[in-house]
């Protein structure tokens, strides 16, 4: 890498953390959420989003190459900091210690998500109710992504509080503590879209 | 001994390393009890009668200390697990045994004594200063509004002790993160009405490699600065700076500061 480019990749980081991949994954959880209302709702979204026009460009610039280059240098974020939870037990100490953790967790579970269903796509498999039911069948899947899925939604919401600091849209301590609140707000809501379509294929 | 005639003692636990590349050891102490003792008190008593909890004679303890007021940085040390100044650390109001050890973050010199040369080659890397010289007479600079000034008096209480560097997470041999306190400096300076002539040059400074962006939010600083300096709120406010910075420097601007 360049002499001094690590403030431009760290912004970068931090843009494309929300834009477009938090905005994509709402507009997955939301999706999904469909498979609360049946099998024909779920498949029938799925499939719309699957016929969008020029799919492989919208995955590979709204998706995969933003995720993974954040994926990618968040991890090695997460292992310059040498964390200190039990000197320092404030919340936003641990809301910093959990950011990183759940990153990896996130990279872990979406990249196997992606296996198994994109992959799968890609190989020929039809991505649909059938599909999630099976995979969600194993008890021990279910507790996978629904971990994999809090912590995705946990790492989308702090992650949204900490952008808001470093483009400096919240400066003052009273701001940073009403994003708290609002973000905390965005986590919760999120999670129960997705565990409830979790939840639906069960 | 027995109970009726014990007397009441202070126990040390003290973080002693003979030179910085020896193995660090740790070594008790046991030191007469006397009110309204601080640790620099406590160490001045082993430094005086140098023997250790097991009455072996040892080689005094190794500190650092200036002004004994909390306004020159230089006895900081982590006491009991935190960073702070020892000379505001009241023996009567801390657990025993009270643990000493040097911090780390720095390189150790000897025992509790830090080599925290980083800092202040950080304040020159961000131009922590205000260029007035000339070759004649500037005459007086811009007025300051009264308020900018209480305001700025606060951030100004920085004594550079480093114990935002050694609260903060991302400070460590791992990465090259400059720290909180340089960076509040920046906004001290950028704030001050001649200061603010030359406000690009510290933004710059801050956006090369180890600078501001090293930030990762954690606000262990904010929590840990013994002067309650609003080191987040200076770090979020640079950031909004640096990147409209960011942006003229991309796009080109004629706003030169």
């Amino acid at each position: 890498m360049a002499e001094n480019r690590e403030f431009y990749w760290r912004r970068l980081h931090s843009l494309l953390g929300v834009i477009p991949v938090g905005i994509f994954l709402i507009q997955h959880l939301v999706v999904n959420h469909f498979a609360t209302r049946g099998e024909q709702a779920f498949n029938d979204a799925a499939h719309f989003m699957e016929s969008l026009p020029f799919r492989i460009f919208l995955e590979l610039f709204i998706i995969f190459i933003p995720l993974y280059f954040h994926a990618i240098y968040g991890v090695y974020i997460a292992f310059t900091a040498k964390n200190n939870t039990r000197r320092y037990g404030t919340l936003r100490n641990y809301m910093f210690f959990l950011q990183r953790i759940t990153g990896v967790i996130t990279l872990i579970f979406v990249t196997w998500h992606v296996w198994e269903t994109r992959i799968q796509a890609a190989l020929g498999a039809d991505v649909n109710f059938g599909m999630m039911e099976a995979i969600l069948a194993n008890p021990w899947m279910v507790a996978f992504y629904i971990l994999g899925v809090v912590s995705t939604t946990f790492h989308f919401a702090n992650g949204l509080w900490s952008f808001m600091v470093s483009w400096g849209i919240t400066v003052s301590a009273r701001s940073q503590k009403i994003s708290t609140y609002a973000t905390l707000g965005i986590f919760v809501v999120l999670t129960i879209i997705g565990i409830r379509s979790i939840l639906a294929f069960v | 001994m027995t109970t009726a005639t014990e007397e009441k003692v202070i126990k040390f636990q003290i973080h002693r390393q003979d030179d910085e590349n020896a193995a660090p050891y740790f070594e008790e102490f046991e030191i007469p009890y006397r009110a309204n003792m601080n640790v620099i008190s406590a160490l001045m008593e082993i430094r005086r009668n140098p023997f250790n909890k097991k009455g072996d004679k040892t080689t005094p303890v190794s500190w650092d200390m200036g002004c004994l007021e909390e306004v020159c940085g230089a006895c900081s040390m982590v006491i009991n697990g935190k960073p702070r100044q020892s000379c505001t650390a009241l023996v009567d109001q801390l657990e025993q045994p009270i643990r000493l050890e040097p911090m780390k973050t720095f390189p150790v010199v000897r025992d509790l004594q830090v080599d925290r040369s980083r800092m202040f080659d950080s304040l020159k890397k961000v131009k922590a200063w205000i260029p007035i010289d000339g070759t004649y007479d500037l005459g007086p600079g811009p007025r300051m509004p009264e308020k900018k000034r209480q305001w700025a008096y606060e951030l100004s209480k920085c004594m550079t002790c480093g114990v935002c560097l050694e609260a903060c997470p991302n400070v460590n041999s791992k990465s090259d993160f400059i720290g909180p306190a340089p960076l509040s400096q920046v906004r001290l300076f950028n704030a001050h009405p001649t200061g603010a002539m030359n406000k690009n040059e510290r933004l710059q400074a801050l956006m090369e490699d180890g600078g501001l962006s090293g930030c990762g939010n954690s606000q262990n600083c904010v929590e840990a600065c013994p002067k309650g300096i609003p080191l987040t709120t200076s770090i979020a406010a640079l950031n909004r700076d640096t990147n409209l910075q960011m942006f003229r420097n991309f796009f080109g601007s004629d706003k030169e500061v």
